[in-house]
């Protein structure tokens, strides 16, 4: 494949093109190119170009967020054919994300799906106000590592603990981590509920995030 | 005499934000996750979509609200006097509300406050003139966290004097509320004659209505005690990330607010407020103090003024600061919403004492917040040109000689030409400065802290009203798993 359709396809990302990058993506299946072969070395080297703007302070989150619209965008194409082809893209774990049942906030735990997505990890994204039973049956369909979930007000934060809860009975506990955030939590209360994982940003998400599937 | 006057927006563009506020009412519409709110807004003759939960409101319904809402209220203190004025520009101050955290003086860390230091805020906020009203600011984390709503307003009746901003977490405790607030009143129809508390209910943005939003909100209406709307668009992150495109997204909020609450009880009062803020784009928290936060805070109080004859009571959360500690920055961001809200004629402005993005609560920010308050209330009062002459007299009687200070004139205007401020702002010559310790703002702060929940004299309730009190939070108490209340201190 040529350099200059892998730069095409990395400057997709740092632009945050979403039509770009789904144009490219197929460009490149048009021309039989081989599809894990333009995820990593065409749009996941974008995405680290991203990351590391934004760490520098050049990039801001919608750029980052947007940038991980791009790589969405071109792996909603990509993927189809690399399934097709027996490969499977590596990731460094699967995340059932949501608010929980009650919460109909959205920002922050968008934020974390996607500073997650963009650093490797596969996210489910349930939405808002899902309940116990939606986490439960969602880990188990997509055989997830970790479950992260959102409350942002201190009334739904005792939700939390529900769907921890659920998942033991669901008999999941063993093998799924739980990752809890949202404004009112806190490192004293994931303890208190027996959740692996807490940070108080989306950036500490990651850090988190990577820690739970090393381990 | 001209009163300072601050406004953003031209009569034609504060038209242009009502027109496309209405628009979005229509399409998307605002979703409703409430059904007695549905059914309310369906029977009036909004399209309602039950399975999205998506409610369209025609405009002539909005118009019809807005008809019966009214323009000024008054909330009471304790003893039934009218204390603040919700309508006009008159413009008023409470604590910032609901801190989970207190910050202790010199302390990097902050904690989970307790009974105690609600005690103490209370005295604290009641001891300064310049604060008109109460709020229930801190959290209690020495009672179980469902309870923690209503017992913050328990606390308040038993230390305050002062009306009172409160807001429930949940929708069951609206009824408790109500009930201490009714024990104290006398009755249902005397604390809706003579209302002592309003309370926040807090649309999600955006066009979201949550099930707790929408039943305190009915609840409130239907008891007539006044609602606050605190619709809080995040520029670029849950609303457009221009502020007129967020002043636009809080226009629908409301607008859609006042259109339940009036048809849950027409007449009963209601604030066009908000706690909207910009959003940083670094860390993706939301800067309180940022200078776009507080310019929407004044743009959506013109359109509130502005969207009816009259106007609506506005409200909105200013004079807070992102720091974790009392510092410069803590000021300058403080000083800025203070002020600029006032300019802008904000009847309430919630946030004195609040730090780290309205979650913390100082009481040594609250006394050098009042300092900045006292300060912007002076400032919009304007300049007096009611004299005539306006110095000739003083001028010539004075002459060469330059001694002001023996004139009578100096005497007779001195006190109420500027706000005077307490030992808490710092005016001595240097040496005296260092003599008394040379202590900055937070030091000097503290000091006047102490001095005055020490001087806080305890209220001459009723010992039956007390008792009445304890009785119906002790029995509410024991439904959450708490069979004794924290003990308090003397009264």
């Amino acid at each position: 494949m040529s350099e200059e359709l892998f730069k095409r396809m990395a400057q997709s990302v740092i632009d945050g093109d979403v039509e770009a990058a789904g144009e490219v993506a197929q460009e490149a299946l048009d021309l039989g190119q081989d599809p894990l072969e333009a995820i990593n070395k065409g749009f996941s080297a974008g995405m680290d170009v991203v990351g590391e703007l934004y760490s520098s302070g050049e990039y801001f989150l919608p750029d980052l967020i947007l940038g991980g619209e791009a790589m969405k965008a071109a792996l909603a194409v990509l993927e189809p054919a690399l399934l097709a082809t027996g490969q499977e893209r590596k990731v460094l774990g699967t995340v059932v994300l949501g608010s929980v049942k009650g919460d109909i906030h959205e920002i922050g735990k968008a934020l974390v799906g996607s500073m997650l997505a963009a650093n490797g990890f596969k996210v489910f994204d349930l939405g808002i106000d899902i309940e116990a039973e939606q986490f439960v049956a969602k880990a188990r369909e997509v055989n997830a590592d970790i479950v992260a979930l959102s409350a942002l007000l201190t009334t739904t934060m005792l939700r939390q603990r529900e769907v921890i809860e659920h998942l033991a009975e669901a008999g999941l506990r063993e093998r799924v981590k739980v990752m809890v955030g949202g404004c009112p939590v806190t490192q004293a209360w994931a303890d208190t509920i027996g959740a692996e994982g807490y940070a108080e940003d989306a950036a500490g998400a990651v850090t988190v995030a990577r820690r739970l599937v090393a381990a | 005499m001209l009163r300072p006057k601050l406004k953003f927006l031209t009569d034609a563009t504060v038209d242009r934000v009502i027109e496309e506020a209405y628009s979005l009412l229509l399409d998307p519409g605002v979703r409703v996750h409430y059904d007695e709110a549905l059914d309310l807004l369906a029977e009036a003759g909004a399209d309602v979509d039950r399975a999205s939960r998506v409610a369209r409101i025609p405009r002539a319904l909005v118009e019809k609200a807005l008809e019966t809402a009214p323009s000024s209220f008054y909330l009471y203190d304790l003893d039934g006097n009218p204390k603040v004025h919700y309508g006009g520009d008159d413009v008023h101050y409470d604590p910032g509300s609901a801190a989970i955290e207190i910050a202790d003086y010199g302390a990097k860390e902050s904690r989970v406050p307790v009974t105690a230091d609600c005690e103490n805020y209370v005295r604290l906020a009641e001891m300064l003139p310049q604060i008109d009203a109460v709020a229930t600011s801190i959290v209690c984390g020495d009672v179980p966290q469902a309870m923690s709503d209503w017992y913050r307003l328990y606390l308040l009746l038993l230390y305050a004097r002062k009306p009172i901003v409160t807001g429930t977490f949940a929708i069951e405790t609206y009824a408790i509320m109500h009930e201490l607030l009714v024990a104290v009143a006398g009755s249902p129809a005397a604390l809706a004659a003579k209302p002592r508390a309003v309370f926040d209910v807090c649309p999600s943005p955006p066009l979201l209505w949550s099930d707790i939003t929408c039943a305190n909100l009915i609840d409130c209406a239907r008891t007539g005690v006044p609602a606050e709307l605190v619709s809080m668009p995040l520029m670029g992150a849950t609303g457009p990330a221009t502020v007129i495109g967020s002043a636009v997204q809080h226009c629908a909020e409301c607008l859609s607010g006042v259109t339940i609450h009036q048809l849950a009880k027409a007449g009963s009062p209601i604030v066009w407020g908000g706690s909207p803020a910009s959003f940083d784009m670094r860390t993706g928290t939301t800067p309180m103090g940022a200078m776009a936060t507080m310019m929407l805070d004044c743009t959506y109080a013109q359109v509130g003024k502005s969207i009816k004859p009259g106007g609506l009571p506005t409200h909105a959360y200013l004079g807070m600061s992102d720091t974790k500690i009392v510092d410069a920055q803590t000021g300058l961001e403080s000083a800025s919403g203070a002020i600029l809200g006032a300019l802008a004629g904000v009847n309430m402005m919630s946030g004195p004492g609040m730090l780290d993005f309205e979650s913390c609560f100082s009481l040594e920010k609250l006394v050098i917040d009042s300092e900045i308050v006292g300060m912007a209330k002076r400032l919009v009062k304007g300049v007096d040109d009611s004299e005539e002459p306006l110095a000739l007299t003083v001028m010539r009687e004075v002459g060469h000689a330059g001694n002001f200070l023996k004139s009578t004139h100096t005497r007779r205007n001195f006190r109420r030409e500027d706000y005077i401020p307490t030992g808490v702002i710092d005016r001595d010559f240097r040496q005296t400065w260092f003599d008394k310790g040379a202590l900055d703002a937070p030091a000097r702060a503290h000091r006047r802290v102490q001095e005055l929940i020490a001087a806080y004299e305890p209220l001459a309730l009723a010992p039956e009203l007390v008792r009445e009190l304890e009785t119906i939070a002790t029995r509410h108490a024991r439904t959450y798993g708490l069979d004794k209340l924290p003990g308090l201190s003397a009264r």
